[in-house]
């Protein structure tokens, strides 16, 4: 079975389509990549993947749960870090953490050995005390990030998750990203091509909310006849569908 | 036990605002001490501390309005809400978890007008405590219309229509200021069908034993925090499911 699939999915705002009967399926444990231009309708898809907005047509599946009807059983499986960073301002980056641990039902020591975990994975112990808001948007962005994972989601969105990140805390997370193959399947958009490259097993590219191609890196780069990814990718977007 | 921890945040959220507690508390108290002091130089009945106490700890909820929808709003503008719409809370998690933490809120905001009223000359009996109770139907509908405000406003809009409208509102539609019926006519009428006299009136007649009055206030106060809540209820769901 598919991890995820979507089937005609469609969104529509007014006379704008921003996503346009979108055909998806993503595998257990992979990494997809979602890329596109600024608009292409990435956020778009994972707002209805994460049953944020609803779709104007078509479906999405969960694990063969259904975003629309079944919003419940897929909302447990879910971890989601925003392209907005997302986290409570006056509350401290422990008591963000808890809140979420809270939400997903973990006890009091599970929680505890989570906090543990992600503070090391995300070098957060210096500021776990300090109030989330107050801090420097790439520290709020690893806490939104951290936030994300710390349910131990089967499948992972990530929104533009190294948007504002320094180098090291972008490679650091990339190490993380990597560390979690196999046991997640995650769903990232970037707007770095080394990014895509470096960490994705599959990659789609959607413009104006349709399905441009969808291949590993090397196949995307057959198809095109590009010798960097990168060229591949624009070659993609410029001539539309192939 | 999810609605609860989502609770817990709403309650931290907003006692950690220090302009929420200076005015939702520092007003209130101000205000006390200012009219009853008035009331020493010039003797106007109103302004008697035993029937302006009531009346002041009616006009304090509508802090608790600004309270939940400035919450709302901020949240709503914010990516964190949209975040939390992804986890397992459903919507009635939402809806108590941000009303909730605002009826303690509100009973002591209460409590501490009363206790504050006491140096100041208040009669101390019984009666406070059934006056403290009395004001729950109120407090549920001012909670209720910040999630109704907070639900289809803006964090500006918020500010203008709980901060500057309904404060002013609740204060002038209450009779706490002035007699309602020295003024009569029209706007008479319109304060008797807002439910702000009849919680001011009904807190007057708790505090000062005159149980009888009671009943014929209670009933607008309960009728409309019932559909107050109702339509805010509506109205949360709605915007939820309009992302
Ligand atoms: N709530 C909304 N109301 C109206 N239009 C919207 C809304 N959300 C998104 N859109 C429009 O839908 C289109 C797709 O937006 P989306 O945010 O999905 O793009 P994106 O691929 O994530 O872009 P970016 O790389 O800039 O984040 C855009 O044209 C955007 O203006
Ligand atoms: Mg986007």
């Amino acid at each position: 079975m598919q991890e995820i699939k979507t089937v005609g999915l469609v969104k529509k705002y007014k006379n704008l389509t921003a996503v346009d009967k979108l055909n998806l399926e993503i595998h257990q444990g992979e990494l997809f990549s979602l890329l596109g231009v600024n608009g292409a309708g990435k956020t778009t898809t994972i707002k209805m993947l994460t049953c944020i907005t609803k779709p104007t047509d078509g479906d999405a599946f969960v694990e063969g749960y259904s975003v629309t009807k079944q919003s419940e059983q897929v909302k447990r499986l879910i971890g989601v870090s925003p392209q907005e960073t997302a986290v409570a301002p006056n509350l401290s980056v422990k008591e963000n953490l808890e809140l979420i641990c809270g939400i997903h039902g973990f006890s009091k020591e599970k929680t505890q050995i989570r906090i543990k975990e992600l503070s090391e994975q995300f070098t957060l112990d210096a500021v776990l005390r300090r109030k989330a808001g107050k801090l420097s948007g790439g520290w709020q962005r690893r806490v939104s990030i951290a936030m994300a994972l710390i349910s131990e989601p089967k499948i992972l969105f990530l929104d533009e998750p190294t948007l504002g990140l320094d180098v090291i805390a972008r490679h650091e997370l990339w190490d993380m990203i990597r560390s979690l193959k196999g046991k997640a399947t995650i769903i990232l958009t970037t707007h770095y091509m080394e990014e895509a490259e470096a960490l994705s097993d599959r990659i789609g590219v959607i413009k104006d909310g349709k399905l441009l191609a969808v291949g590993t890196v090397e196949e995307l780069k057959i198809m095109t006849g590009a010798n960097d990814f990168e060229s591949a990718f624009v070659s993609i977007v410029k001539e539309g569908a192939l | 036990m999810r609605m609860l921890t989502f609770a817990k945040r709403c309650t931290k959220e907003i006692l950690r605002d220090p302009i929420n507690l200076a005015f939702g508390l520092g007003f209130p108290l101000v205000l006390l001490l200012l009219l009853s002091s008035l009331q020493k130089n010039i003797p106007a009945e109103l302004f008697d501390i035993d029937t302006l106490t009531p009346g002041i700890t009616v006009f304090g909820l509508s802090f608790m309005t600004l309270f939940s929808a400035t919450l709302i709003a901020k949240d709503r503008e914010s990516a964190f809400l949209q975040r939390l719409y992804t986890t397992p809370l459903s919507g009635f998690d939402f809806i108590l978890g941000y009303m909730l933490p605002l009826l303690p809120i509100a009973i002591g905001q209460t409590v501490i007008c009363y206790l504050f009223a006491i140096p100041l000359g208040l009669t101390v009996n019984i009666n406070i405590i059934y006056a403290i109770i009395g004001i729950i139907p109120m407090a549920v509908f001012n909670i209720a219309l910040g999630l109704l405000c907070g639900s289809i406003f803006g964090v500006k809009q918020v500010g203008g229509i709980c901060g500057a409208l309904l404060t002013n509102l609740s204060a002038w539609l209450s009779g706490v200021w002035f007699d309602l019926k020295l003024v009569g006519g029209f706007f008479e009428k319109i304060a008797n069908v807002l439910p702000f006299v009849h919680a001011a009136e009904m807190e007057k007649a708790l505090f000062n034993g005159n149980f009888e009055l009671v009943w014929a206030h209670i009933l607008p106060i309960l009728l409309y925090s019932i559909f107050i809540t109702a339509v805010a209820v509506l109205c949360f769901l709605r915007q939820m499911k309009k992302q």
